[in-house]
């Protein structure tokens, strides 16, 4: 049963030093190899708190990670989630060997690849056929298994007319086409990749996912994928570990797991938000969103979506509003402002209502995003102000609810015979 | 846990070993290694005029200079029928191959950070490529100095004394051993700067004061000679052991010192595991302070 397991992640932990590395690490440095001289513990592991960096912590240490447990089937491709800062990319390092944890040991079955980056080595007085050697061999593979696959790697790649130019003349997309062709024809065990198919324009995008699902549909590679991307990670992926302040906090199927990631910080969210006061020129002090005139974050479709935000201006300069609403696999889905309205601020201090009408979406999670410009520049930000949810309602007023999975978006229609 | 029956290739852990000279991992990137030391002879003298000459530029000057200061200024002997300019590039051709290994390799993280910090392969293999495309500086740099050698001893009556021995045989140890201490310094340094910053600014000025305490421009009799109270600084200089045993070898003045030589092997390893133990443990986590 566990014969398939390809690779095994057990209590692994890893800890940072906050601050300036190189001041006082002497004397830590010495404390440290005068524990382990008379067999004792490091003595900088035990303190160190977990890792939430928008809370003040006491300790000098940080454990960016701490205790990850998980395993990984043979074919499978799991995914990495997890917000900014919740220890994605200290997994990643670990895993690829580029840094070593402070405690707990991965064991695999397989060779692992990683792409953290594309193009590593790459240099720029080299020719692209060049690179491809070297960047294969830092990549792992061998002169010969690059030999034998010279070929595709720049059919792929789409550069066959520039591949003996030196790099530097390539264009930034070329260059990057260039890279993640080596990358895609890795044939690694184990291939850990980081968000490198943000890169290159939309048609190489897609080349690049379904290149993605080949590796890991048709030959049957362990893929791990760490992503901020919930539609790349609903493509790809079969199963997700998500990671919040540097623990796992769970592991489940990926609708699942989307799900589950969506609503990590949806505490924080309610239906009235006080903003923490900032120096800046402009600033708003707090909103609400509510539903008929009741504070909530539940709506249907074909409901009015009421935000109200009180606002300071001390300099009583022009300002505008923007409201962003994002679905839940993090795509801006719309973009509201005061500039596509006839509507200006005109008090100091003053409490802007917003009413977006008959929200028109058929169901799901959605988040507001909101910002105060000034002079063109955004002044005061609120990611993920609010999560509201939509449910099916009677969007077209004829007593019906739109069937559920029956697209995204409801559009009024007019109907006559002619 | 039944961990007992399972088989894995390998574990990554926050275990060190003390020395993990992975012979088997090794093999298995070289050819990265050679990768590397195509990319370092290609890139090195792209668009530039002169490309690979510089290789020979550098050594032909310096041995000029030398001969103009050290031994038609300040009337430093080079032994009777050994032509200065010869004496001055023998020195500075097998001084050059540890100084260039030392240098080139005293760096190996600070300059490879970037690709140090996203994939992972035997990180010796940088420090390694350094060494063997150095050696291929030193292989035509080589063949110059034989070409002068060859041009003094038939075409001029400078060289009557300069006979090649039959220890000329030793020259690839010789060679090996300046690598592998230039490669053992260069390890033990890059770790440490990785943490100590201050070490850059020491490699390259004390790069420059090792040359003098380095029998390169002077005989090592000639100075027992002049300041034999001092004479213990150079005495067991491996550096100096080894260019004086280069001249002894190529040029048949002196004798050549087994006793020195076999001192300069122990402390060549010796540096070199210990600049292998420090350079493990730094590649594990270094990552994290640089």
């Amino acid at each position: 049963m566990d014969t398939d397991i390809i690779l095994k992640v057990e209590n692994i932990g890893k800890q940072y030093r906050l601050g300036l590395v190189g001041t006082g690490t002497i004397s830590h440095d010495l404390n440290r190899w005068w524990n382990s001289v008379r067999g004792k513990e490091d003595p900088y592991l035990k303190v160190g708190e977990v890792n939430n960096r928008s809370k003040k912590g006491s300790s000098d240490y940080v454990w960016a990670l701490k205790d990850i447990n998980f395993e990984v089937k043979k074919g499978e491709v799991l995914g990495i989630i997890g917000k900014n800062g919740a220890g994605k990319s200290t997994l990643l390092k670990i895993l690829s060997r580029v840094t070593s944890p402070t405690t707990g040991e991965i064991k695999t079955k397989g060779r692992i690849a990683s792409l953290l980056e594309v193009g590593t080595g790459f240099h720029p007085e080299m020719t692209g056929r060049e690179n491809i050697y070297l960047n294969g061999a830092i990549l792992g593979m061998t002169r010969a298994e690059i030999n034998s696959k010279i070929d595709e790697i720049i059919d792929f790649s789409g550069c066959i007319r520039y591949v003996d130019t030196p790099v530097k003349r390539y264009s930034s997309g070329m260059k990057v086409r260039l890279a993640f062709a080596v990358a895609a024809h890795l044939e690694p065990d184990i291939l850990v990749i980081d968000e490198v198919l943000a890169v290159g324009d939309a048609e190489f995008q897609k080349k690049a996912i379904g290149k993605m699902q080949d590796i890991s549909n048709s030959d049957g590679r362990t893929v791990l994928f760490v992503s901020h991307d919930m539609g790349a990670i609903k493509n790809l992926c079969t199963r997700c570990v998500i990671l919040n302040n540097g623990n796992v906090q769970s592991i489940r199927n990926t609708r699942e797991a989307i799900e589950e990631y969506l609503t990590i910080n949806i505490s924080k969210s309610g239906s009235f938000r006080e903003f923490v006061k900032r120096p800046t020129l402009v600033r708003m002090l707090s909103a609400e969103i509510k539903n008929k005139g009741i504070s909530t974050t539940n709506f249907h479709s074909g409901d009015d979506v009421e935000i109200i935000i009180s606002i300071e201006n001390d300099e009583h300069i022009p300002i505008n509003i923007f409201i962003g609403l994002y679905d839940e696999y993090g795509e801006k889905v719309a973009h509201i402002g005061n500039t596509y309205s006839e509507f200006s601020i005109k008090k100091e201090s003053t409490t802007v209502a917003v009413v977006l009408k008959k929200i028109p979406f058929v169901e799901g999670r959605f988040q507001i995003n909101l910002s105060l410009h000034a002079y063109g520049k955004p002044h005061h930000r609120e990611k993920e102000a609010f999560i509201f949810e939509v449910s099916p309602g009677d969007y077209y007023g004829v007593g019906k609810n739109v069937i559920r999975n029956n697209g995204k978006f409801l559009i009024n229609a007019s109907w006559d015979e002619i | 846990m039944k961990t007992t029956h399972e088989h894995w290739l390998y574990v990554i852990s926050s275990k060190k070993k003390l020395i993990d000279f992975n012979f088997k991992e090794i093999w298995r990137y070289r050819d990265l290694l050679f990768l590397f030391v195509k990319r370092d002879i290609i890139t090195l003298y792209k668009q530039t005029v002169l490309g690979p000459l510089w290789y020979l530029i550098q050594p032909l000057f310096t041995s000029l200079i030398f001969t103009l200061i050290f031994n038609n200024l300040a009337d430093i002997p080079t032994g009777d029928g050994v032509p200065n300019f010869l004496f001055n590039l023998a020195g500075i051709t097998s001084w050059n191959y540890f100084k260039e290994c030392l240098v080139g390799t005293s760096d190996t993280f600070k300059k490879n950070e970037n690709i140090f910090g996203k994939v992972y392969f035997p990180r010796v293999i940088m420090p390694m490529s350094v060494v063997v495309s150095n050696l291929l500086k030193y292989g035509i740099q080589l063949v110059v100095f034989l070409g002068f050698y060859v041009y003094f001893v038939n075409f001029t009556d400078k060289a009557f004394n300069v006979f090649p021995t039959f220890s000329l045989a030793l020259l690839p140890i010789l060679i090996f051993l300046m690598a592998l201490l230039g490669l053992g310094l260069g390890m033990i340094i890059s770790s440490m700067t990785t943490k100590y910053r201050d070490l850059t600014f020491l490699v390259q000025f004390g790069v420059q004061l090792l040359m003098y305490g380095s029998a390169v421009m002077y005989p090592m009799s000639y100075f027992m000679d002049k300041l034999p109270n001092y004479y213990w600084l150079i005495e067991w200089n491996p550096i100096a052991i080894l260019v004086e045993t280069f001249r002894t070898m190529v040029f048949g003045v002196g004798d050549l010192d087994f006793y020195k030589l076999a001192y300069t092997m122990i402390i060549s390893a010796i540096v070199f595991l210990i600049g292998l133990v420090i350079f493990n443990k730094t590649e594990k986590s270094f990552i994290d302070t640089i």
